[in-house]
């Protein structure tokens, strides 16, 4: 129980101390990017990812990120695409089937250009959304790109009717009708502009561009913010339908802004720090898990790379686990969003903070030395004698170039959180037995870096003490997150206990005398097991140190029980415990032979009867002799008789309901019978009488 | 203590002598009595011997036996010329409830042996 307890406790510990620290952990994009990107767009057999939407998205994503594009594949894609381009299809099939020829570098010579200008000039002529405009105007930059010549006419038409539909907070509709206005449109309507002057040239009014311009400051204006400076854009009062998410959103107007910056003769004024907090809210997701997700981050970051504004710059450390046995270098790498290499800087440490803030005042501000072969600025920290622990560090990066320092934005103060970790020495461990009146104690040393068991034996009225020292490589006494001991039972009851810690010594003193009841009263042999953790501690011990023979008194009879220990689960499903019936015991039967023997002896009496009826001198003179007479005794005896028989086999087998049927008859016959024959015999006998 | 013995004698013989004197059909009920009885004395002289395990056949087995001994008596009081209550009963009809009773009594008792 123990074992996985201890190390989830310490899994929890760190996952939590990353969680809460101030500074998110950035990384530009790297290889696991890439690999990330092929296994998310999964082209189908003809080389489509779907609708032409989707294929446009998975094709920038690879084209940005520089995976192989020149499959066989794709080949079937190019004549999709040229098929569409061909067919009459809307404006925004038209825009994605532009794009994805451009990108895949399609044959152009069997695409008709200019039926295909035609129709996007009409387009933009007869427009009416915001959406219709700006996949006309840039299918045209598309076409313009390809080489072909394209002229847009009525240029400040279009730019008037796009800025028409923009609202005083810097958020645009999406038509002239719709009430509702999101920044998600104004992301889209700047894309738009920029394709208008990009096609028109020289044609637009500057001062028209000097408008937008302020509209883009008032825009910026709504940007929300995370405590570590990563920024954002997000809607508020929108239709649920029309509500895209932060990140669409931040996309959206990331690639409208860079878009107009390029177009724009004069610098936008919007600093290079919400360029920056932008990127680190495109980077700070990772590795996106559904492809439009990806397409956004990557799609943004790409228009960030190389904006007119200021190029973000992001620091990141490769590694922020640094060992101080292995004397290992704080790393710290400087680079573009998507990790290519940046002009000449200067980074250096400028604090290191503990975990509840306070500065480390040994430490200095120091620069960090750079390696130009790996591109990377180290530092080493042996000489800095910093001890392990969890720090946070406080990184400022400038650009040596002073024309430079515009073009980028490196950000005020970076602040990282690492960890140095060391080796802790385990000293002055110790573990004793001793009387309660501690009067003698049998102490043994224990030496946790060997692989010795000790053993000891106590019974309840002793108590046993067990002592460490824990240091840290520069000698500080350190305090764990964890240190517990556990006492398990031969019967796998387990009992936990703390030691108290005091000025430099952790003690954990167990009294039986006072535990005799906890422990369940349960004497026998106790596994002592030490567990000693902390996420800076390298050789964290887990193990047991030994086992002590605990002597307990009896259990009363009114004790708790020890907890039941969990059973196997499948023995649920084994074979049970067989049932033993017991039957009532048949009662005691006299031997047959008495029975029978009194039996007959029942029959005597019957025979003493007869015997003393013939002594007596019976006969039959009564009897009627006459013939009718005769018969109605005749019948009324044989009556008798046949009842006396039902009965027997009343006893035999018969039921009562057949018996009292046949009672009925026969009881009926006998009455009648009898009544006629006694009746004769009375009258007989009265005569007599008479006579 | 020769007369005792003598007293009794007499009074014996006496007792017979008066008994002989009663009419044949008395003779049998008594004799049929005795024989009732001996039977109900025999089945409780078993019963005393090996327990009372089937109660109910010991019952149905003596009360038969009791029960038909006291239907006797009773024809006997009632077919007795000198019991003058009985006079105007016909002795017949008092043998036909004598018969009548025995047979109701015995389907009980059948019903009750088990």
């Amino acid at each position: 129980m123990a074992k996985p307890l201890v190390l989830h406790l310490l899994l929890l510990l760190i996952c939590g101390s990353a969680l809460l620290s101030s500074g998110s952990v950035i990384h530009p994009i790297s290889d696991a990017h890439r690999s990330a990107a092929t296994e998310l767009f999964v082209p189908a057999a003809d080389g489509s990812f779907g609708s032409l939407e989707e294929t446009y998205e998975a094709l920038r994503t690879f084209q940005i990120l520089g995976v192989d594009r020149s499959s066989a594949k794709f080949e079937g894609t190019c004549k999709t695409v040229s098929e569409k381009l061909s067919s009459p299809t809307t404006t925004k099939d038209l825009y994605h089937a532009l794009k994805i020829t451009a990108i895949l570098g399609c044959r152009t010579e069997s695409i008709e250009f200019d039926g295909i200008t035609s129709r996007l000039q009409t387009a933009v002529k007869d427009a009416s959304s915001l959406l219709e405009l700006y996949y006309s105007l840039g299918g045209l930059l598309t076409v313009k790109e390809q080489g072909k010549d394209v002229i847009l006419s009525d240029a400040d038409g279009t730019f008037q009717a796009i800025k028409a539909l923009s609202q005083s907070d810097g958020r645009w509709r999406y038509d002239k009708d719709s009430t509702g206005s999101s920044a998600f449109a104004a992301g889209i309507a700047l894309e738009a502009l920029a394709s208008v002057v990009s096609l028109a040239g020289s044609d637009i009014d500057q001062s028209k561009i000097a408008v937008v311009r302020k509209d883009i400051t008032k825009l910026f204006d709504r940007i929300k913010r995370y405590d570590d400076g990563t920024l954002y854009f997000d809607e508020k009062n929108v239709d649920p339908d029309q509500y895209k998410g932060p990140l669409a959103t931040s996309a959206s107007i990331t690639s409208g802004v860079t878009a107009f910056a390029a177009v724009s003769s004069e610098k936008l004024n919007i600093g290079g720090e919400k360029i920056l907090g932008l990127a680190k809210f495109f980077l700070s997701i990772g590795i996106p898990g559904t492809a439009k997700d990806f397409f956004y981050q990557i799609n943004s970051l790409a228009s960030l790379e190389n904006n007119r504004i200021s190029i973000p710059l992001v620091l990141s450390l490769p590694a922020t686990v640094l060992s101080l046995t292995a004397k290992d270098q704080l790393k710290v790498e400087v680079t573009t969003v998507f990790g290519s290499h940046a002009p000449s800087l200067a980074v250096s440490l400028l604090k290191v903070l503990t975990p509840d803030s306070k500065e480390v005042t040994s430490f200095e501000k120091k620069e960090l030395e750079y390696d130009p072969e790996n591109r990377i600025h180290f530092l080493d920290l042996s000489p800095l004698k910093i001890d392990v622990g969890k720090y946070s560090l406080i990184f400022k990066v400038s650009v040596n170039d002073p024309e430079g320092a515009d073009l980028y934005a490196t950000g005020d103060q970076i602040i990282v959180t690492a960890f140095l970790t060391g080796f802790i020495k385990v000293d002055k461990a110790e573990i004793a037995v001793s009387d309660s009146d501690a009067a003698s104690e049998s102490v043994q040393k224990l030496d946790l870096s060997k692989d010795s068991l000790i053993s000891l034996s106590a019974n309840h009225l002793q108590k046993l003490r067990l002592s460490l020292q824990l240091t840290t490589p520069l000698g500080h006494s350190f305090k764990p997150h964890q240190m517990v001991v556990k006492l398990r039972h031969e019967s796998k009851v387990e009992h936990l206990f703390v030691p108290e810690t005091s000025s430099r010594q952790y003690k954990l003193v167990l009294n039986f005398l006072g535990l005799v009841e906890k422990f369940y009263y349960l004497s026998g042999r106790y596994e002592i097991e030490l567990a000693v953790g902390d996420a800076v501690m390298e050789n964290s011990i887990l193990r047991s140190i030994g086992s002590i023979e605990l002597d307990l008194p009896e259990a009363p009879e009114k004790a708790a029980k020890p907890p039941a220990q969990p059973v196997d689960p499948l023995s649920r499903f084994g074979p049970k415990e067989e049932i033993s019936h017991i039957f009532r015991a048949p009662e005691k039967r006299p031997p047959q032979e008495l029975s029978l023997g009194f039996m007959g002896l029942t029959i005597l009496p019957l025979l003493a009867f007869l015997i003393g009826l013939l002594r007596i001198g019976v006969n039959f003179k009564g009897f009627p002799t006459s013939a009718v007479p005769a018969t109605f005794a005749i019948l009324f005896h044989g009556g008798i008789g046949a009842v006396l028989l039902l009965y027997v086999l009343f006893w035999l087998k018969l039921d009562l309901f057949t018996t009292l049927k046949a009672l009925g008859f026969l009881g009926v016959f006998l009455l009648f019978v009898g009544h006629r024959t006694l009746s004769y015999l009375a009258s007989t006998s009265a005569k007599q009488k008479a006579a | 203590m020769a007369k005792g013995t003598n007293d009794a004698k007499l009074l014996i013989q006496s007792l017979r002598k008066a008994y002989a004197a009663t009419p044949t059909s008395l003779k049998i009920i008594d004799l049929y009595v005795v024989y009732a009885v001996a039977t109900a004395l025999i089945q409780v002289a078993y019963m005393a011997m090996v327990g009372s395990f089937p109660f109910n056949s010991f019952l149905s087995g003596v009360l038969s036996c009791v029960g038909t001994a006291v239907l006797a008596v009773c024809l006997r009081i009632q077919v007795n010329k000198d019991n003058k209550e009985f006079k105007d009963l016909p002795p017949e009809r008092a043998f036909a409830d004598f018969v009548l009773c025995n047979l109701v009594l015995h389907l009980v008792i059948m019903n009750f042996l088990g």
